[in-house]
Order: C-alpha cells, then sequence, then structure tokens
C-alpha cells in the first residue's frame, strides 16, 4: 500500500464514520422519535400536543437541514485535510 | 371583476413571466440552455431543484391528505424530506464526480453493461410514467376549477397545456425559470397560509401557528380540531397509528425513493463542483422545507375550517343548510368533486365519520349517513375561498398549483423521452439514428406517455399525492440501491445489478398491481385494497422499501456467487469516492 493509497483509505473510512453517524441522528428523529418510540415520549407535551407529533411534523425535517449542512461542511474540510479536494 | 377573470390574470400572468425568462435566458447563453445549474450558485440550484421537485403531490395533494388523516399522515412530511439526507450523504456527490448526465449512464458504465442500463431505462420509464398520472390528476383538479368546468374535461385539458409546455423543451432547463416558479409556488403557498394562521391563532407564521392556542376558544389549536373531529365520529386528529411497521415502511419508500428519482438527481450532474453536489442538497431542503413546515398547519387550520363552516354553531349544533352553503362549495360541485346528497331529508349539510361506532350518536341526532363527499386534493386550492380571503390570493393558489404540477411533469416527461430517445434506442436499439429521428422518437414517446397518463388520470389509483408515493416505491426499489451498490460496494457485478433490479422492480410493481390492477388499468385489481388483504399490514404504497431490501439481497447474493467487477470498474469505483480530478461533467 503507498503513502498515498493508506491517505484516500483513511478519508474513505472518515466518511463513512461521518455517514453512519448522520444517519443514526436522522433514523432517531423520524423513525424513532416521530414513529416508534412516540408513545413512550408522549408524557413531553410541546403547543398542546406529544413531542413526537411535533417531531414528525415539523422537528425531523428541521434536523434533516442541520444533518445536510454539517455533513457538507465536515467533508468539504476533511476535502482538504486529506488533499483529496478539487483545487 | 369576476373569480374567473382574476384567475385568467394570475394563471396566464405567472406563465407569461416563465416564457419571457426563457426567452431571455436563451439569449444570454446557449451553454445554460443545456447545462442546467452549470456556474450557478448553489442556493440558485438549490431553488430550482426544489421547483423541480416539489410537483403536485406536495402543492395541491399532501396538507389535503394530512387534513384527512392528521399524524398518521405525517409520512408524507418526513419522507419527502429525509430522502435529501440520503441524497447528499449517499449518491449526489459520487455520481458528480463521476460526471456524466443519466442515470441509466451511471449504471451501464458502473456495471458494465448494456443489459443493465436497459433495465434502469425500464425503472425509470415506470416510475416517471406513475410520477406523471399523478401529476395529472393534481393539474386536472386546478384547471377544473379554475376554468369552472367538469373534473374529466379539466384533465384533459391539463394534457394538452402539459404537452406544449414540454415540448417547449429547454424552458425547462432554464435554472432562472425554474427560480421564477418557486418564487411563484412557494409565495402561493404561504400568503394564504399566513392569513389562515394569523384569523386562527394570531400568529403569522403557520408552522408556529400550529402549536399556538386557537384564538376563539382560547385552548390549543390541535387540541381544538381534536375535540371538534371526536365529537363527529373522527379519528383524533393527532391521535397514534396502530401500524408502526407500515408507517415505518411508508416513510422509508418515500425517503429513499426521493434519492431513487432520476429528476432529481440529474440536478447534482451539473453542479460546477463536488464541494458544491452537497452545499446544493443542503439548499435544496431548505427551499423545500419552507413549503413543507407549512403544509402540516395548513391541514390542520383547513380541516377546523372546514368543519366550523359546516357547523357553524359547533359540531354538537345543527349542521348549515344546504340552500345556504358558501359560494366555495357551489364553486367545487361544478367540479363534480364535492358532492352532496340529502340523505335525510332535512336539507342540512351533515358531515361526519359513517362508522359502526358513531352510529348511535348518528342516530340519535337523526342522522341518516355521511352528506357530504370532499375530494382531499381540492382542500389546499380550496382553502382561500373556505377561509374568506381575497379574490386575488384565490388567483394566486390556482397559478402556484399549476407551476408545481407543470413544471414537475414537464421535466418528467422531458426524462421519459430522453431515456427512450437516447438511452434506449440510440444507446441499444438502432446507434445510427439520425438526430432528426432520436428527435422524433422523443416527441412520439413524450406524447404517449401524456395520452396514457391522462387516461389513468380520469381513475387514478388514488389522490395525486398517494399516486407519486406510488412512483416513489418503484425507485426505491429498483433505482436506489443499483446506485448506492455501485459507489459503496466493490464487489457488486453487473449479473448482481441486474439480478437485483429486476427482483426489486418486479416485486413492487407486482404487489402495487395485485391492489390497484395491472398497469393501473381500472377494476383490474385482484385484491380488495384493504389492510385485511395486505400481507403484514404493509400497503401497497409502502412496498417500496421492502422491494429495495429485496433488490439489496439479491444483488449481494448473486454477487458473492459470481465472480468480482474487473479492475477497471474496481477503479471507477474508487475514484468517485475522492472529490480530487473531479472535471465538468461530460456531454453524452
Amino acid at each position: 500500500m503507498t503513502e498515498h493509497d493508506r491517505n484516500a483509505a483513511a478519508y474513505w473510512s472518515a466518511n463513512l464514520r461521518l455517514i453512519i453517524g448522520s444517519l443514526i441522528i436522522w433514523a432517531l428523529v423520524s423513525y424513532g422519535f416521530g414513529i416508534l418510540l412516540r408513545p413512550m415520549l408522549s408524557g413531553i407535551t410541546v403547543g398542546g400536543t406529544d413531542i413526537g407529533f411535533w417531531f414528525a411534523q415539523q422537528g425531523s425535517i428541521l434536523t434533516f437541514i442541520a444533518l445536510i449542512f454539517f455533513y457538507a461542511w465536515r467533508m468539504n474540510k476533511l476535502d482538504k485535510e486529506f488533499g483529496l479536494s478539487e483545487e | 371583476m369576476s373569480q374567473f377573470a382574476i384567475n385568467l390574470i394570475f394563471v396566464g400572468g405567472s406563465f407569461a413571466l416563465y416564457i419571457a425568462i426563457a426567452i431571455w435566458a436563451r439569449a444570454g447563453s446557449t451553454k445554460e440552455f443545456y447545462v442546467a445549474g452549470g456556474g450557478v450558485h448553489p442556493v440558485m440550484n438549490g431553488m430550482a431543484t426544489a421547483a423541480d421537485w416539489m410537483s403536485a403531490a406536495s402543492f395541491i395533494s399532501m396538507a389535503g391528505l394530512i387534513a384527512a388523516g392528521g399524524y398518521a399522515n405525517s409520512t408524507y412530511l418526513m419522507g419527502w424530506t429525509g430522502g435529501y439526507v440520503l441524497l447528499a450523504m449517499l449518491l449526489a456527490p459520487y455520481l458528480r464526480k463521476f460526471g456524466k448526465f443519466t442515470v441509466p449512464e451511471f449504471i451501464g458504465d458502473r456495471f458494465y453493461s448494456k443489459h443493465a442500463r436497459f433495465v434502469a431505462v425500464a425503472c425509470l420509464i415506470i416510475a416517471s410514467v406513475t410520477y406523471v398520472i399523478g401529476q395529472m390528476t393534481g393539474a386536472g383538479v386546478a384547471f377544473s376549477r379554475f376554468l369552472e368546468v367538469e373534473n374529466n374535461t379539466g384533465l384533459i385539458i391539463a394534457g394538452v397545456v402539459v404537452f406544449f409546455y414540454a415540448v417547449l423543451g429547454g424552458m425547462k432547463g432554464i435554472t432562472y425559470t425554474q427560480v421564477a416558479q418557486y418564487v411563484v409556488l412557494i409565495v402561493a403557498y404561504t400568503i394564504p397560509a399566513v392569513f389562515i394562521s394569523l384569523q386562527l391563532t394570531g400568529n403569522f407564521l403557520p408552522p408556529l401557528g400550529l402549536f399556538s392556542n386557537h384564538v376563539e376558544s382560547g385552548i390549543p389549536l390541535l387540541q381544538k380540531l381534536d375535540m371538534v373531529v371526536r365529537d363527529l365520529g373522527f379519528v383524533d386528529y393527532t391521535a397514534d397509528v396502530s401500524n408502526k411497521l407500515n408507517m415505518v415502511l411508508f416513510t422509508l419508500s418515500l425517503m429513499i425513493g426521493t434519492a431513487g428519482l432520476p429528476h432529481v438527481i440529474i440536478r447534482f450532474f451539473t453542479v460546477p463542483k463536488v464541494s458544491d453536489a452537497r452545499w446544493s442538497a443542503g439548499w435544496a431542503l431548505v427551499f423545500i422545507a419552507i413549503l413543507y413546515l407549512t403544509a402540516p398547519a395548513v391541514a390542520s387550520m383547513a380541516r377546523l375550517n372546514l368543519l366550523t363552516t359546516i357547523y357553524p354553531a359547533g359540531p354538537t349544533a345543527d349542521a348549515i343548510q344546504y340552500a345556504e352553503r358558501p359560494d366555495w362549495i357551489k364553486n367545487w360541485e361544478q367540479t363534480g368533486l364535492i358532492k352532496f346528497e340529502d340523505k335525510n331529508g332535512d336539507g342540512r349539510i351533515q358531515l361526519y365519520n359513517d362508522s359502526a361506532a358513531f352510529k348511535a350518536t348518528a342516530d340519535e341526532r337523526g342522522w341518516n349517513g355521511n352528506e357530504l363527499t370532499v375530494n382531499n386534493d381540492i382542500l389546499v386550492l380550496a382553502n382561500p375561498e373556505i377561509a374568506n380571503l381575497p379574490g386575488w390570493v384565490v388567483g394566486l393558489i390556482a397559478a402556484g398549483g399549476l407551476a408545481a404540477a407543470l413544471s414537475t411533469a414537464a421535466g418528467l416527461l422531458l426524462a421519459i423521452s430522453s431515456a427512450i430517445s437516447h438511452d434506449l434506442i440510440k444507446g441499444s436499439i438502432n446507434p445510427n439514428i439520425s438526430e432528426k429521428g432520436e428527435l422524433l422518437a422523443a416527441r412520439i414517446s413524450m406524447a404517449v406517455a401524456i395520452v396514457v397518463a391522462t387516461w389513468l388520470g380520469m381513475n387514478p389509483p388514488g389522490f395525486a399525492a398517494q399516486v407519486v408515493a406510488l412512483a416513489f416505491g418503484i425507485a426505491a426499489a429498483s433505482i436506489f440501491p443499483a446506485l448506492m451498490m455501485g459507489i459503496f460496494s466493490k464487489r457488486v457485478n453487473n449479473k448482481g445489478a441486474i439480478a437485483g433490479m429486476l427482483a426489486g422492480l418486479l416485486s413492487t410493481v407486482i404487489y402495487i398491481f395485485l391492489f390497484l390492477g395491472w398497469f393501473f388499468i381500472p377494476g383490474t385489481a385482484m385484491l380488495a385494497n384493504t389492510p385485511d388483504n395486505w400481507l403484514l399490514g404493509i400497503s401497497p404504497l409502502s412496498f417500496g422499501a421492502v422491494g429495495a431490501m429485496i433488490n439489496f439481497i439479491v444483488a449481494f447474493a448473486v454477487s458473492s456467487a459470481t465472480e468480482a467487477p474487473p479492475a477497471r470498474i474496481q477503479e471507477l469505483v474508487e475514484s468517485v469516492r475522492y472529490p480530487k480530478g473531479a472535471g465538468a461533467a461530460t456531454d453524452h
């Protein structure tokens, strides 16, 4: 394995770790809080209903936006750190 | 001025605007005409992607379904936004690095097989035609109301308009036209919502209004709504669902379908840089979210307003007299999308849930069945009228709804026609076809797709958003897994990909056709579309997620039993993973 290959492999596994972490949050807010865990969280109320309803109709969408911008920011930084960015 | 004239001015004015921008932009640069989004800032590209993406399903139909289903239909909200997370992380940057223009091209190259490309074309066409049926359904509703004609007439008019709109061709590819369409549709969607939110909750931001107090009663809006619907025998608006498996799978189908639909993916092929592909997905979701955060507020408020119109003195008092019904009901009756039948002969409009559990109460009140049938797809369009907003708001929402339906339908028709003429005919059947012949084939396939979609749109297999959801299920089961495996696995080979796509596609369409009719032809369904008949309670709308899993499993199984892809393909996979060295997207 050359130095270049090792660098590329490290970049790719950093990317995969970031994706997996982000997708855990992605699944947690929508499938978790919004659907499956809703009954467990019914004690927490928001504006006349429970927090599960809020996550299903608003919270998950807001989280998705934050996730994409976080990922884009981190990856564009990683591109540069590993010397793999386009410029 | 009559409402009819106002509608014509708004719809005509918005179309004139798009055409003017198209002509101006075309004169400015011909390159821009071909490479939509090339050299355009990610924010602008995000806005254009949002316009491309939000169709009649999002604009016209979705809030109506949420209004009717309450919490249970939150799936549409999560499903049609969560897919962008997958796009941004799993597909967009790598496909941009790959640097070709069409999805079948990537699949054909990565799986080094013309057959794989051919199967991808078939998946793309089936998903896109289904999607167009949904657009036609929505556009038909909009035209029938605003031209004050019967629904099927509206549908045919929509077909003719879509045809000319799509044949104008390049208009669709021009980013600034789409930016204008986005502005028209988002303004049209949010203005009535702001007014209604102010009326009901005193909060001018609809997403906050949804969780605020109802001004008249002083209790939270959602609690008020729950009480009103309960008094009429409906399930609580915020009630939880019992079949969580189906809800999860439905949401998953919509999410991975989003990331598998060719007309969305194409937008990320043409951004200037790999890093821009990531930002563009984020900005697209921001602009989409403006509508998606407003929609649940529109849904709950419209439901409450509708029931308040029918029961002015509250749901436990008498309903209004049919003779005194408001104008909007009269207007929509002309389209056949609202129907009234005075079952108990008392001259009043009883709107309630005709269920066994509510029968005792209904009998006691002298009701003899639900008397008003309201098509879910009219709710967003009728919303300003229900809330007594001025005529120009009604005209504005007409323009917005048509912008949403027509821009997406035209985009899909272009995707279908280029798949047939470029990928199918030129790519495999007859590589020597002349440019003229290719163009003719494109026009013919476009016309055939419109005729088929219009005809099937007369008896659609569901409301606009549901039909579109089926298209997402098909894309989820066939295209998304092939793309993802193409990037994240070096081991999946041509045989695995083809077997996987076919298994995913066939299992999903067969499951859908069993319940909704073969090729959606009315009267050919083999099983009643009820939860009792569904496999493990999984509805045809949700089956795409299962199809995707079948696709992954079959592809891995077949690949591991056969040889590994050649070294050059493994190098190709390696190269799409790193942004360095991405050139401009190359032409076909």
